[in-house]
């Protein structure tokens, strides 16, 4: 079927929407140009997309940014634990407000600085693992990406790290269109720990490429929130060794809309994968998406997908969900569980979880489900006193803390919770 | 203490009335038990006098303390003294035992606008209570009834009873599902808390519960109405006898 013509225009006018990035070597060059390519190949995202037709991609994908208003009062999260703090305004790093770019056991570079020099690994990654994950299904806003990001993060680990690294995006100006691009390379047998949270821009476009070798560990903590006008595509790529473990967790609260992509490859026996989410919308404004595709190319691998969405006054969640296992991965365990919980008829939540298997050894289980509270629940605390917010609220944080309890770290999964509390109590019927 | 009059309730989903003018009143310190027959309206009862959704009151009234106490929703009438045992107690995954308790007893404090108590004091109070009802720390860490045994659900209401210290307790069929220890552990509990301020009132099927929690009053109920009312002996009677010939008699 011949794809609209449209498509491709709206690819071009995507590309013509961003500055291009400083030129940075030939193979720098060559990576971008070929990003470029690709999405000039797949065009623009449309709703009529398979992977788009339970979020409409328009406000990502429209030449003009529209204002984004956002809360200045920024909830402070992650402030009692012990990290490097690196600060980008609007998509641009601020030196003048981060920490230090050092960390034991760790090299952290700008992406322009990286783009610029010969670095073998760096060249490796670079668009690689965005462009293995255009296959089977289309990332455009990835490949976008690649093609124009000029800021950045490039990020090898070589040992364990004493403390996380923690991105903070900042959003200053009203109309900003910004687009980030980090690089994280494990070494083998490195742990490392990556935290994000803040507003970043009107309108955000970002990818972290991830390349986990051989028995180390990837640990990731995301908080999206505050800012209502939000519209935001993220794209994790990783790709896990033998023996390696990669973790993902995202909280995501408010915003106009938040497409969180993460594409998970097993090259190496005997690895692991979560990747987590929780997400709580109040409101028609509210549309969040989750899509997250994991395939098993290697033996003995085991990958968990929760995700667990609160909604209420017509606020939309997403989920999309695969499992794809490869003829050789035997042995693979598989998990996938989706929830929605609507606290009233009028917000929506739509799940397509999705297996593909080719190998015949294997344990892949997945569930979806979507309810209210459970008023037999609600009737026991309030009968003992409780009053009925404060009930929901705990049924609401019972029913997420699923997700949450994939946090390794405690500390960090305490601090998610006291933000969702936070939330819940200023949001309630 | 609790004053039931000409209740008729009926369910709000169907056309079928449960309560066919139930009168009855416990006194200050009194305990009553209420005896009758499979869909007698005595589960009913109680779950219209602690608030629970799905039911219509369509004539008569019950007061506590003087209060009317239909109109309140569920944790209003906690704070204003009303605790239901329950037949099944619900198992609620994720919310802790003790985060329960505490946001209850201080949800009920505010209500009546008494000071909240302090973690510590909480926690005093509740491993107090606790280790004389033989329940251990690992059980309150516990979320609020998940795992727990049919014996352990119903010390933990009696726990939740003790330190939420209600004027009114209504227990639906405490004695189902326990063995003879474990009824005995959950009476001990309830004596403990006998008092001339607080009142109970004890639904069952059997004399068993009430060779143990001593009642002042038994009231036997059938077909939405209290039929006939008298002293221990009427459990008794129950007991050897059956339903049929109070029904019959009272027919």
């Amino acid at each position: 079927m011949a794809l609209p013509a449209q498509k491709f225009e709206a690819a071009d006018g995507l590309l013509a929407r961003h500055a291009a990035p400083e030129a940075g070597a030939v193979w720098a060059v060559e990576a971008r140009d070929a990003a470029a390519a690709r999405l000039r190949a797949m065009g623009a995202p449309m709703r009529r997309d398979e992977y788009w037709k339970f979020t409409n991609p328009a406000a990502l994908t429209i030449a003009a940014t529209q204002a984004a208003v956002f809360a200045v009062d920024e909830e402070p999260i992650f402030d009692d634990i012990d990290r490097v703090k690196v600060v980008f305004v609007d998509g641009v790093l601020r030196r003048d407000l981060s920490d230090d770019l050092s960390l034991e056991g760790v090299e952290i570079e700008t992406l322009g600085e990286a783009l610029a020099k010969d670095i073998h690994w760096a060249r490796d990654l670079f668009g690689v693992l965005e462009a293995r994950g255009q296959d089977p299904v289309d990332r455009p806003m990835a490949a976008l990406n690649t093609a124009v990001a000029g800021e950045g993060l490039v990020i090898r680990v070589t040992g364990k790290a004493p403390k996380p690294l923690s991105l903070i995006y900042v959003h200053e100006n009203e109309t900003s269109d910004a687009v980030l691009h980090h690089l994280v390379r494990l070494e083998e047998g490195a742990d490392f720990t990556l935290l994000e949270n803040g507003p970043a821009a009107a309108r955000f476009n970002k990818v972290v490429e991830v390349d986990v070798a051989d028995g180390a560990a990837f640990h990731h903590v995301r908080a999206q929130g505050r800012d209502h006008e939000r519209k935001t595509a993220t794209h994790m790529f990783a790709r896990l060794g033998e023996e390696s473990a990669y973790k993902s967790f995202t909280l995501t609260v408010n915003g106009v809309l938040t497409r969180n992509e993460q594409v998970i490859e097993f090259t190496g026996d005997n690895a692991a994968a979560t990747v987590a989410g929780a997400c709580a919308g109040d409101g028609d404004e509210f549309h969040h998406d989750d899509t997250v595709f994991v395939t098993h190319d290697a033996v003995n691998c085991e990958s968990r997908q929760v995700f667990k969405k609160v909604l209420r006054n017509g606020a939309v969640g997403v989920f999309q969900g695969k499992i794809l296992v490869q003829p050789d991965a035997q042995k693979t365990d598989g998990y996938q569980i989706s929830q929605g919980l609507l606290l009233d008829d009028d917000s929506q939540f739509l799940a397509k979880p999705e297996l593909e298997i080719y190998a015949d050894d294997v344990a892949c289980s997945h569930g979806s489900t979507c309810g209210g509270v459970d008023e037999t629940a609600m009737f026991y605390l309030t009968s003992r006193g409780v009053p009925k917010p404060e009930a929901q609220d705990m049924l609401v944080l019972a029913f997420i803390d699923e997700a949450i309890q994939e946090i390794e770290d405690e500390a960090l999964a305490d601090d998610i919770r006291d933000l969702l509390a936070g939330w819940l109590s200023r949001h309630r019927a | 203490m609790l004053e039931i009059k000409n209740l008729h309730v009926k369910l709000e989903e169907e056309d079928k009335q449960i309560l066919k003018g139930v009168d009855l009143t416990v006194e200050p310190g009194q305990v009553a038990a209420i005896m009758g027959p499979n869909g007698s309206g005595k589960s009913t009862l109680s779950y219209v006098l602690s608030g629970r959704d799905g039911y219509e009151v369509t004539d008569g009234a019950a007061t506590l303390l003087g209060e009317d106490i239909l109109e309140l929703e569920p944790e209003e009438r906690a704070a204003a003294g009303l605790f239901l045992a329950f037949q099944y107690p619900v198992e609620i995954p994720g919310v802790g035992n003790m985060t329960f308790l505490r946001t209850a007893l201080n949800g009920q404090r505010k209500a009546r606008g008494e000071e909240e108590l302090s973690a510590a004091d909480f926690l005093k109070l509740v491993r107090e209570k606790a280790k004389a009802l033989k329940i251990d720390a690992d059980m309150l860490k516990r979320p609020v009834n998940v795992g727990f045994s049919g014996g352990e659900k119903k010390r933990n209401e009696i726990l939740q009873m003790s330190v939420l210290e209600p004027k009114m307790c209504i227990m639906d069929e405490t004695d189902s599902g326990l063995d003879v220890d474990a009824m005995k552990l959950v009476a001990d509990g309830v004596n403990a808390l006998r008092d001339a301020g607080r009142s109970f009132l004890v639904i069952t099927h059997y004399q068993r519960l009430l060779d143990h929690i001593k009642p002042d009053v038994v009231h036997i109920m059938a077909d939405g109405k209290i039929i006939k009312s008298g002293g221990p002996e009427l459990a008794l009677e129950v007991e050897t006898n059956g339903y049929a010939d109070i029904l019959a008699e009272v027919a």
